[in-house]
């Protein structure tokens, strides 16, 4: 079958780098399969319940880059609870023992203690980067240890996890000789660190491009590591409070007027807003601007700052810039892709700060938007519709009414034939997450049009099982759907059980699933876990099988049960 | 804003922790109390509430996981409205002339001016009672070291620069040298 010798080959495969390319290509024939498994650096589990680390090791000898995901999406919002699982600490064991010289790891949603974190730092010599995404479990001692053992560190990258912090001094632990920091995002850490020894890890850092930093590091320090790092591409403030009318804050003016490859700028995550006028002559050249960490700017502030970002693509902005403010970033941010709007207040709906009016504003003066994450107050099919005809490039839509079951509030009709426009028009759309008042319809038109549809996230609609058979049977490339509170019930998870090898996972809580069909689906398909989550008192699990189950998560794996599973889990 | 000196709601100078005032004779700072302590109560009945019922109440605010956003996002991007606990605990020492021994407060508990001034005249009100003159200005003492009227700078500006706070009497005010924030820079 091959033309070429091996090396050939191995050299063309180098050109192919997307992980589903490189999947693709080891399905060709057995010779393909044996040098695309021994050339593959790269490797990405969706679940790390899906397989083993014996067995990555074992396939990928030459793995340099792994990056893992541990608990379901649904884990974001408190619906999986503590210590269900996605410990990384088996993976890092069993990559230290072996020969990997792993140089890479990414996590997300992982359970990551301070013991992995020191093995990891200790056992691979070669280590350059380590990304922790929305990850909890450990401490800034293993931070410390990261600092302290990987000589070569190129990047840390702590977003969003939950870490104690023992005020330490895990940032002194940097030794002198590290030189070769690319990347450094430490901003969610609470606690104090030493600003003298930020100071100097910057100043021998000249490759550093990304930084982003805590709550603690006042304006001043900031204008003192800009002064160091004035080539940064991307970087996230900290405190950015002070009198305008100080001599630290023209020194930082003048400093950030000196800082023209910022592309990136995030944090505030204190602020002052009569300081943000030192920020606009960076504003011109900005493609990714996020203030969702950022309360203390007011709608105005923020009209103000938006209408300097002509460049803009990317926006992370809170819903009090309001509907006007919106109108502003319409006209001034063609070039916007993505926008996400978060509640400023989720749970006073008192205050309508967005409405479908910012959302339609966007869509007519945004032509390049391809990414939505919008949480409003309110919605109407009119709006919807409009979007639709305004834009076809979505590929992530994701709508958040903030009251679930909302109705259209000028018609009184459910959003069917809103949402039925959005997935007609946007061909290209991979992710969906529908809100408001939902009948079977909608789903229909979900299972008729959205079929590029990856990811589907569901709550509080539908009327029956067709709602969710529609889906099953009209979205081929689906590969996650998460469902919560609707009454999707046995008929629907049972019609069609081979779909499910299909997929990466299914979620259902507070449906209409009972045990017995569970039992029933993990039974007749052996390569799927059916987890059970039952929290409440019923830890005996009584064995009726028409009890209502709470939670069912359930994902294909290569490895049967997992060993790891908490007492309030049942694996079917 | 609270430069113009302290209003004159007098409540009994205790031990006890602020907020634990029981006298029925003042009705304003009963009010205040009542609202803080009913504000108290309704977060720890709510958090019971949802314990309890873990399935929907109410859809808006009770639901778990909803609406779905990312609950670290959720504690830290809100400062006070949830009541939430900020992060550092922003204790500084309160002294007023003629008062026995200084207090302290919590300058991150306090929304604004107007909360933090409401908190003074409670913690001070005996003293401020049986005070000659009626006239005080409260001032505070800067990272500089400078002492400053307190109210000229943003509420957020003031809560990071002090570093104790005075409340000081009007008559003595004059050639103590307490400098406005402008003044301050010189």
């Amino acid at each position: 079958m091959n033309y070429f010798p091996d090396e050939v080959v191995e050299h063309v495969f180098d050109f192919i780098t997307s992980h589903k390319d490189r999947n693709s290509v080891s399905l060709v024939c057995k010779s393909w399969y044996k040098i695309e498994r021994y050339s593959r650096q790269r490797v990405f589990i969706g679940n790390c319940y899906s397989i083993t680390p014996q067995r990555l090791i074992a396939r990928f000898p030459g793995l340099k880059s792994l990056t893992l995901k541990g608990k379901p999406h649904f884990a974001d919002f408190n619906l999986v609870p503590h210590d269900w699982g996605g410990f990384v600490d088996p993976w890092i064991k069993a990559l230290a023992k072996s020969r990997i010289g792993l140089e890479e790891l990414r996590l997300k949603r992982m359970v990551v203690s301070d013991d992995s974190l020191e093995l990891l730092s200790k056992s691979f010599p070669n280590f350059k980067s380590l990304v922790l995404v929305s990850c909890e479990g450990f401490t800034t001692d293993g931070v410390a240890a990261i600092a302290a053992n990987c000589r070569f560190l190129r990047e840390l990258d702590l977003q969003e996890n939950e870490v104690e912090d023992h005020r330490g001094h895990w940032l002194s632990c940097f030794p002198e000789s590290c030189t070769s920091l690319v990347s450094l995002n430490f901003a969610c850490l609470k606690g104090e660190i030493n600003l003298a020894s930020l100071e100097r890890l910057v100043a021998r850092s000249p490759n550093l491009k990304s930084l982003r930093l805590n709550r603690v590091v006042p304006l001043d320090t900031l204008q003192k590591l800009l002064m160091r790092a004035p080539q940064l591409v991307d970087l996230g403030i900290g405190s950015y409070v002070d009198d305008p009318s100080s001599e630290v804050f023209s020194k930082l003016k003048a400093v950030i007027q000196l800082c023209n490859s910022i592309r990136s700028l995030s944090g505030f995550l204190e602020v002052a807003p009569c300081c943000m006028s030192a920020i606009y002559p960076i504003c011109e050249n900005l493609t990714f601007l996020n203030l969702s960490y950022a309360p203390g700017l007011q709608g105005n502030d923020l009209t103000k700052l938006v209408q300097h970002c002509r460049k803009l693509q990317r926006l992370w902005i809170l819903d009090c810039i309001g509907d006007k403010g919106l109108g502003v970033v319409a006209s001034t941010c063609k070039e916007l892709q993505e926008l996400r709007v978060f509640p400023s207040d989720p749970f006073d709906a008192g205050n309508a700060a967005v409405t479908e009016e910012g959302l339609v504003l966007i869509s007519a003066g945004c032509p390049k938007l391809n990414s939505l994450l919008y949480f409003c107050h309110q919605m109407t099919n009119a709006a919807l519709i409009t979007v639709a005809k305004n834009c076809t490039n979505f590929i992530r839509f994701r709508l958040c009414i903030l009251d679930p079951v909302k109705a259209d509030p000028v018609t009184n009709q459910p959003l069917d034939e809103g949402f039925g426009a959005i997935v007609r028009s946007n061909k290209s759309l991979k992710r969906l997450s529908l809100s408001g008042l939902l009948t079977d319809q909608v789903f229909l038109y979900i299972g008729m049009y959205a079929k590029k549809l990856e990811m589907l996230s569901i709550a509080f609609a539908g009327d029956s099982n067709k709602g969710m058979l529609y889906v099953l049977n009209g979205c081929k490339k689906l590969r996650k759907l998460e469902i919560r509170d609707c009454p999707f019930g046995d008929v629907a998870l049972l019609e069609d059980m081979g779909k499910y090898e299909t997929m990466r996972s299914l979620w259902m809580s507070s449906c209409e699933v009972t045990l017995g069909a569970c039992k029933i689906l993990a039974k007749k398909m052996s390569s799927l876990n059916v987890e059970i989550i039952n929290e409440s008192e019923q830890l005996e699990f009584s064995l009726d099988d028409r009890l209502l189950v709470d939670k069912m998560y359930l994902y294909r794996t290569l490895v049967g049960h997992r060993k790891d599973k908490p007492e309030y889990v049942l694996l079917l | 804003m609270g430069k113009e000196g302290l209003g004159l709601e007098i409540t009994e100078l205790r031990l006890g922790l602020p907020g634990a005032d029981s006298d029925s004779s003042h009705r304003c700072n009963v009010m205040i109390d009542k609202n803080e302590k009913k504000r108290a109560f309704s977060e720890i009945s709510e958090d019971d509430v949802e314990e309890g019922n873990r399935k929907k109440t109410t859809i808006k605010n009770q639901v778990v996981g909803w609406p779905p956003v990312c609950s670290y996002w959720k504690k830290n991007s809100f400062s006070d409205k949830d009541g939430s606990v900020k992060a550092s605990k922003m204790y500084v020492k309160v002294c007023m002339d003629g008062a026995p021994f200084l207090r302290k407060i919590d300058l991150g508990m306090h929304e604004g001016y107007p909360h933090l001034a409401k908190a003074l005249e409670k913690l001070f009100g005996e003293a401020l009672r049986n005070a000659e003159s009626c006239e005080f200005v409260p001032i505070y003492e800067d990272k500089d070291g400078d002492w400053m009227l307190v109210g000229d700078v943003p509420w957020e500006m003031f809560m990071e620069s002090c570093k104790r706070l005075r409340i000081m009497k009007r008559a003595d005010a004059k050639g103590f040298g307490v400098l406005t924030s402008k003044e301050a820079l010189y």
